[in-house]
């Protein structure tokens, strides 16, 4: 098990390499030059020359990369052009709002998605099943900003239920941290409850058909039993895999939520960061989501051993 | 489904034909077939009201000069935020301009957005896939590239593409397109490979037939229906995507009237005016929706095992 793990985790390197390298191309492959960027209007050519070379962009094209691939490995992910400030100590500062967003999320979804498609599996073609198969449709095309203004347009102007942006830490005590968090959580995972809703639905209808089910039910067992213990157990190797592929999903829903709530997490990073062309924190921010959502996928596939005993390395 | 971050959306149902496709032989003498469960599908409710919604979108981009609507970016300080009147339906924004031409000619940005990216994205990917699916060695490298885009979740790159090359229709554009193309090579790989080693294909080699004739003719319209289906998806995608990337301010220059653009600009206003972000919002929401019905039941009349449990 543990060689399996670190086999999987060797694994991740070049898949890692090849983001880095896509980054890195996109930067250097677009036209306009980086030292002029960062240089600004007024800088003379000397200026200009003095800083292609402290940048290293003097060197051929493959030893700058490697250059950078290196200092990536101890985990420095250069300086911000804006605020000269470490990217690193930029994302330290912003991480928080996101995570909590991104985990009070994720437990609502499970919480909401998994049942639901039980559910609409269970009572197949009825009406149940088709109310819990149209709002996934919807759920899948209603971006997450037009959702998250309807749910401030409603509860918290409207009815005045929750404040309407902003964000509290969680220091300043669990009610104003958390109210602030149910609106937004509310957005960012109705694509979310939509995606795992109908991939439960449909890896239980998949299972229904084996024999095991057949024959668990000729032996007499209860039909709750039937779908607790034999459909959703054996359903459930797909559905891990559609929670980790779905967190591309999340990542991007992050960015826009925290922009609709004025959430100062990583996602309002990417966006300031874009919107001021803050070259080394957009690239550092593209890896370490990429990074975070390749070591999920990875800690899905490690999570199919407990949920599938067959599944062995 | 979508993605926009909704990136992706049902990424697992994307993948599923990849999976049906060995054994199965798609493609030209299933089309007939194919067809007459698409018509006898579009007979039913939601389809119908979906190619019935989408007709009518396209119509209004057409005819949006025709529908008593005014110049869309022309500015009128005098009538800032007004509220619906007589002269302009659904009101005014921060500049004046008439609400309800801006949201009609919105329309016009996301078909083109839609369609570009759908076609460009099944144009690339299928040449990048047949590659890949047929030229060994290409393939692992290929794929490796696929990999490696693939883990990067796609609003990030688009944004990132876009604000390096500067906003046009076109960068808006290719940077909407890139991140769909991963799961297209896959989807052309995945055909390619499992009908390499049909008796139909190794007849037609041992019989000599030369290589493009053998790809073009034998092994590429089997591609077709789930490129058909999969480009309805990225269709419904690119529009999102546009609208999430001008929303944030990184899309389109803000002289588009794209729908993404007017809520962007109604964000300020949202308390005084919720209408800016709602219109175009719901109009957006419905397009997408419809399109995404429609991919449904192309998929469904396209690929029936699959069909029997989406």
């Amino acid at each position: 098990m543990l060689a399996y793990i670190a086999r999987r985790l060797l694994a991740t390197v070049p898949v890692m390499g090849m983001v880095a390298a896509i980054v890195f191309a996109i930067l250097r492959l677009t036209p306009g030059d980086p030292a002029a960027i960062i240089a600004g209007d007024a800088a003379t050519p000397a200026q200009l020359e003095l800083i292609r070379r402290h940048m290293g962009l003097d060197q051929p094209i493959h030893v700058q990369f490697l250059l950078w691939l290196g200092q990536l490995v101890r985990g420095d992910l250069g300086l911000s052009l804006i605020s000269n400030v470490p990217v690193m100590g930029m994302i330290a500062d912003r991480i928080g709002p996101s995570l909590a967003l991104g985990l009070s999320t994720i437990v609502f979804t499970v919480i909401i998605a998994i049942p639901l498609g039980v559910i609409a599996a269970w009572r197949r073609g009825t009406l149940v099943d088709r109310a819990v198969m149209a709002f996934s449709v919807f759920g899948f095309s209603v971006p997450v900003f037009v959702t998250g203004y309807l749910l401030i347009f409603f509860f918290a102007i409207g009815l005045g239920w929750f404040p309407v942006q902003g964000y509290k830490p969680l220091a300043g005590g669990f009610w104003p941290f958390y109210q602030r968090l149910i609106l937004p959580t509310l957005a960012l995972s109705t694509i979310y409850v939509a995606l795992i809703a109908r991939i439960t639905r449909t890896s239980i209808l998949d299972v229904m058909d084996e024999d095991y089910i057949r024959t668990a039910r000729a032996k007499g067992v209860k039909e709750s039993t039937v779908f607790m213990r034999h459909a959703l157990r054996n359903a459930a190797v797909p559905i891990a895999t559609i929670v980790g592929i779905g967190m591309a999903m999340l990542i991007s829903g992050v960015v826009v939520t925290e922009s609709v709530f004025n959430i100062p997490g990583l996602g309002r990073l990417v966006v300031e960061a874009v919107l001021a062309r803050d070259y080394p924190v957009i690239q550092g921010l593209i890896l370490l989501f990429s990074l975070i959502y390749i070591l999920i996928n990875l800690a899905v596939d490690i999570l199919y051993t407990v949920f599938d005993p067959r599944i062995r390395y | 489904m979508p993605a926009n971050g909704n990136p992706i959306p049902a990424e697992a149902l994307r993948e599923k034909p990849l999976e049906t496709a060995p054994g199965r032989q798609p493609g030209i003498d299933s089309a007939a077939s194919a067809l007459a469960h698409f018509k006898r599908t579009l007979r039913r409710g939601p389809a119908l009201a979906a190619v019935l919604l989408l007709a009518v979108v396209v119509g209004v981009a057409f005819c949006a000069p025709l529908l008593g609507t005014t110049d869309p970016i022309a500015i009128n300080p005098a009538l800032r935020l007004k509220l619906p009147s007589h002269e302009h339906w659904l009101g005014t924004d921060a500049y004046g301009r008439d609400v309800y031409s801006r949201v009609m000619y919105g329309s016009r940005i996301s078909l083109i957005v839609g369609l570009g990216a759908a076609l460009m994205g099944v144009a690339v990917g299928l040449l990048i896939g047949v590659i890949a699916g047929y030229i060994r060695l290409a393939d692992a490298v290929l794929m490796r590239v696929m990999d490696g885009l693939m883990a990067i979740p796609g609003i990030l790159l688009a944004i990132a593409l876009v604000s390096l090359s500067g906003a046009s229709l076109f960068t808006v554009l290719v940077a909407i397109t890139i991140p769909e193309i991963p799961r297209v090579v896959r989807l052309v790989r995945g055909v390619i490979l499992s009908v390499r080693s049909e008796p139909y294909v190794e007849a037609a080699i041992s019989l000599g037939t030369r290589v493009p004739t053998l790809l073009l003719r034998h092994m590429v319209p089997n591609t077709v229906p789930p490129l058909v289906v999969q480009g309805t998806y990225i269709f419904a995608s690119a529009i999102l995507t546009e609208a999430i990337l001008s929303f944030l301010g990184a899309g389109l220059p803000p002289e588009n009237s794209s729908w993404g653009n007017i809520m962007a600009e109604g964000r300020m206003y949202f308390q005084l005016r919720p209408g800016l972000i709602l219109y175009p919002g719901i109009l957006l929401s419905l397009t997408v929706l419809s399109v995404n019905v429609l991919g449904d039941a192309l998929r469904d009349a396209l690929d029936p095992r699959l069909a029997r449990r989406l």
